[in-house]
């Protein structure tokens, strides 16, 4: 009994005074009689054996702790190596998998989200679409396999009366889609269903409260004018809470006009709905072909075609994003493994080192738990060091690994995961246990043999190779970082080689959403037009100015349905163009050619005629080889004749292709009509430094409106930037874990060629004695370290082939077998493995035979 | 162990434990559990070390060098040979006279603040 007490000490103690403890115990037992004395007796034993245990630990420990940071500081190189290339590889983990745990694991964060599903109307061609209310409304009615559905649609808004007016990003939602979601308001309420009735309530985000509001709590109820209506705050969202976008800061009541619930072609609804427990998807989607079946017959016309798609709410991630964080995943798993090859390299060679000390240890009496307890608190305080490092440094980059998450997750501020950095240290320590522990260990239990003069037990043979396999691991993991991040960077190049269809240097464009009813009436809007622009063109550095609907890369649909009298179209077909209305000034702003004929002018009025200014792709579409100055088509139900041709744009960014344009004069629109088609963005082409202008341009939009809000100011070179900025973001996280690991490994494979060079003095000694050139001794020790580099770099372009075609969606097009990446990547791995090898090489020549042979 | 390191002055005060096992094995070499016994017996039973702390104390007085295991053993008759027993060194004669001269003049100053009755 007594003697498990004593398993609270420290073995080495057990060991010492385990024996005579028992005994002394065992006569106070005899001396107490009676039960409660034998109580007292074992309440005494037990109290002293916690304190004394713990004390007796700590007491080591200090010893351990004194011992290990002496011997540190003895080598302080190896342990700034150690910690480093541990820091390295713990932190790029705890980044990489924390990011990965937000976007491929974790739960969202509402209410049942396991049971959550998104919803879309599927056309043929096109399975994600927009619901239109009446299909949403006879969804909500007809399904029974979900406790509650909800629609939502986004919504943008100027905000006047808070400080300067701003443009507010938010969504009008459906009375349940929060309760559904269970997200509560920090202050305030939720919408009710009377609120879908009655207009002019608001919920805020709470970043938009507390920088406009000044995070008052009297906020609620009071009134605030968004697009020129008045609505009354009735409560603040918590700040974590984001929907259904990270920039969404306005929420209000979903509300329909009655022209939105007859017609079925208008779709802009999202629709989020909640499983029924014990109902699968597979049932869901069931129940919901059925039910597109049923409005089918019901309404030929517009729904025949059409059904539903259903799916989890947490698959909403893209392929593309999935693929990436899988490759940064890999990527960071390679950096941890290279890590770990490293530091087993290095306390490979270290225990070698110490061999001696150890075994002089041992032949003095220390036990050998005694030694591993000790070896155990080094590598613990090294891991420890490396860990905190390391944590630091996936602090620092989690921001810039966060630009890589999809908007459309909700995902306020990532932090570190503890389960994340408890995996990556323990693979750490478990790495230090395995490499630098053990082989310590089997140096003790021979200890006699560790003794013996001149032993060089431990060079050559097993371990001679199992070193060896290290650096060709090293060396191909980072070969295979090389290629991949190297054929992200290609597909980077390739992309900034696209034009894009205009000048995009020197030109700033700005938003200007004008709000309705305010400026329903095209007349209002040119007035407004007409005074913004003729100020702006009058400030000096100012080319040409103009206005449009939606500015290309930065919105991209915008797509209309066109018909050509005569040409017999078939329903499959693509017959789509994106629609925007310009003023005049928009092509030379933009810097958009025109081919032929004229652009949009000011006399393109309300009874002029109808025209169009059409991309080369449009005609190329329905009258290739032909003139189309002076024909005319059909678009957003009015005919347009053509009177000039203008150059292709690539308006769905430079990656996707994009459908035909069609360019209407913004004079030609009808009052009340396609309002959300109102030219809104500015662009403003300047011979000076476009940003120096924002100011002066403000101002005049002030005189114009006062009321107007301004937002997007960005540089057209920002916006096409913006369109390679998450692969720029790409490419730079990958670039910099193959750096990391080209890194680490050439301190690995210097670090193993310098020992093995140094345990080989002797025989290098011997050869040179024997009469070898150093020719061939440069040659011998040249050769080995490139078998081992090129063994590496053909296993790492096997590796790296096999990422590149498993990342195929990120390259934009480019071949996964690209020969340039290949040849760069192997190139720089055997240049570093024969650059390490170099310093040892040399210093193995200019042995001194006499002095090698004597050393030992 | 490292006891030529250690000065006497790095010691002070001894941890009361201390004190008392050198105070027992100052005449007589004792091993552990009539340490323990010899400790009541000086305090009237005030003082029992428990096993715990009696062997840490000894662990780490063996360390500084305070006392030594010693190979001899008292008459035939009296000797546990399980046991092992400790003999103070002179070092641990110089530190145990060190606190109490530290001892002494600390109750000193206690009379001369009037603490301490009897003899002022």
């Amino acid at each position: 009994m007594y003697r498990l007490l004593l398993l609270l000490y420290p073995s080495s103690f057990r060991a010492e005074y385990g024996e005579e403890m028992c005994r002394d115990f065992a006569r106070n037992r005899q001396q107490a009689s009676g039960f409660f004395a034998l109580a007292v007796l074992w309440m005494v034993a037990i109290g002293d054996a916690i304190r004394n245990g713990l004390a007796a630990h700590c007491d080591l420990l200090r010893q351990d702790v004194r011992y290990a940071s002496r011997t540190i500081r003895r080598a302080p190189g190896f342990a700034a190596t150690v910690v480093l290339v541990a820091a390295l590889g713990i932190g790029a983990t705890t980044a990489v998998f924390t990011v990965a745990d937000y976007v491929l694991v974790r739960p969202l964060p509402y209410l049942h989200s396991e049971r959550l599903v998104r919803m879309w109307e599927a056309r043929p061609g096109y399975l994600q679409m927009e619901l239109s209310p009446p299909n949403y409304l006879d969804w909500k009615a007809m399904a029974t396999s979900f406790e509650v559905m909800a629609a939502y649609a986004p919504w943008s808004t100027s905000m006047v009366g808070q400080g300067e007016p701003i443009q507010v990003e938010g969504a009008n939602l459906a009375a349940d889609l929060l309760p559904m979601l269970g997200i509560a308001p920090a202050m305030g309420r939720w919408f009710t269903v009377d609120d879908e009735r009655s207009a002019g309530v608001v919920i805020l985000g709470y970043g938009l409260w507390a920088s406009r509001f000044g995070g008052r709590m009297d906020a609620i109820g009071e009134k605030i004018l968004l697009d020129g209506d008045a609505h009354t705050i009735i409560g603040v969202m918590p700040p974590e809470f984001s929907f259904p976008q990270r920039r969404a800061q306005v929420w209000r009541p979903l509300r329909f006009r009655p022209a939105d619930l007859t017609n079925r072609n208008n779709n802009y609804l999202g629709a989020i709905a909640r499983r029924k427990p014990g109902v699968s998807l597979e049932q869901a989607r069931q129940e919901m072909r059925l039910i597109s079946a049923r409005l089918a017959t019901q309404y030929p016309k517009e729904n025949s075609a059409l059904s539903a798609t259903v799916a989890n709410l947490r698959d909403q991630v893209s392929l593309q994003s999935r693929t990436l964080v899988m490759a940064l995943l890999a990527a960071s798993v390679c950096v941890l493994l290279i890590a770990c090859t490293n530091l087993a390299n290095l306390l490979l060679v270290r225990a070698l080192s110490r061999q001696k000390e150890l075994a002089v240890r041992a032949s003095l009496g220390a036990g050998r738990e005694r030694l591993v307890r000790q070896l155990l608190t080094e590598s613990l305080l090294l891991a420890g060091l490396g860990g905190a490092l390391g944590i630091a440094g996936a602090n620092a980059a989690l921001p810039l690994l966060v630009r890589l998450v999809p908007t459309s997750l909700p995902m306020a501020n990532p932090s570190i995961d503890g389960r994340v950095l408890l995996f990556a240290v323990a693979i750490t320590v478990a790495t230090g246990l395995a490499f630098g522990v053990l082989p310590s260990l089997r140096a003790c239990r021979d200890g006699a043999s560790g003794l013996r003069e001149g032993s060089r037990s431990g060079v050559g043979g097993r371990k001679e190779r199992l070193r060896s396999a290290l650096v060709v691991a090293e060396v191909s993991l980072s070969v295979a970082l090389l290629i991949t991040s190297g054929l992200l960077i290609r597909a980077l190049w390739r992309l900034h080689a696209i034009d894009p269809g205009f000048q995009q240097a020197g030109v700033l464009t700005l938003r200007t959403a004008l709000p309705t009813p305010k400026y329903e009436k095209v007349v209002q809007r040119e007035a407004f037009y007409q005074r913004v622009l003729s100020g702006v063109r009058a400030l000096p550095g100012v080319q040409s100015a103009g206005f449009t609907s939606f500015l290309p890369i930065v919105m991209r649909g915008g797509v209309w349905a066109v018909d050509i009298a005569g040409q017999n179209q078939q329903r499959s077909e693509n017959h789509t163009a994106s629609m925007r209305f310009i003023t005049p000034g928009y092509f030379p702003a933009m810097g958009i050619p025109l081919k032929l004929g004229r652009g949009v002018e000011e006399s393109d009025g309300a009874t002029a005629l109808p025209v169009a200014v059409v991309s080369e792709s449009f005609v190329q579409r329905y009258w290739p080889g032909q003139n189309a100055i002076g024909r005319s088509f059909q678009i957003a139900s009015g005919t347009r004749t053509i009177v000039g041709v203008a150059g292709n744009v690539r308006v769905r960014g430079l990656e996707a292709p994009s459908e035909p344009q069609v360019y209407l004069s913004y004079r030609q629109m009808r009052d009340g009509n396609l309002v959300w088609y109102a030219p809104k963005d500015l662009a403003v082409r300047t011979t000076v430094n476009p940003t120096s202008l924002t100011a002066a341009i403000r101002a005049i939009i002030h005189d114009a409106d006062p009321q107007q809000p301004i937002s997007d100011v960005q540089t057209l070179t920002e916006i096409v930037e913006s369109n390679t900025a998450s692969r720029r973001v790409q490419a730079r996280v990958l670039g910099a874990f193959a750096a990391i690991a080209f890194l680490l490994a050439a301190v690995g494979i210097h670090g193993l060629l310098s020992f093995s060079v140094s345990q080989r003095t002797q025989e290098i000694g011997v050869r040179m004695a024997l009469g070898a050139k150093s020719g061939q001794i440069l040659s011998l020790i040249l050769g080995e370290s490139s078998r081992l580099a090129i063994a590496g770099a053909v296993l790492g372009a096997g590796l790296g082939y096999g990422a590149g075609r498993a990342m195929q969606s990120l390259l934009a097009g480019l071949d996964p077998e690209d020969a340039a990446t290949f040849a760069t990547a192997m190139a720089l791995a055997v240049t570093m493995t024969l650059a390490g090898s170099l310093i040892p090489t040399v210093r193995a020549v200019r042995v001194d035979p006499a002095v090698a042979v004597r050393a030992e | 162990m490292n006891s030529r390191e250690i000065e006497i002055e790095d010691l002070l005060p001894l941890p009361e434990a201390t004190f008392h096992i050198l105070m027992a094995v100052a005449e007589d070499d004792r091993h552990g559990y009539a340490i323990i016994q010899e400790v009541a017996t000086r305090t009237d039973g005030m003082l029992k070390l428990s096993p715990g702390t009696l062997y840490r104390s000894i662990q780490r007085m063996l360390e500084q060098g305070l006392i030594q295991e010693t190979a001899e053993r008292p008459a035939p008759e009296l000797d546990d040979e399980r046991r092992r027993y400790y003999r103070i060194t002179s070092f641990g004669r110089a530190v145990a006279r060190a606190e109490a001269r530290r001892l002494a003049q600390l109750v000193k100053l206690a009379r001369e603040s009037g603490f301490v009755p009897g003899r002022a």
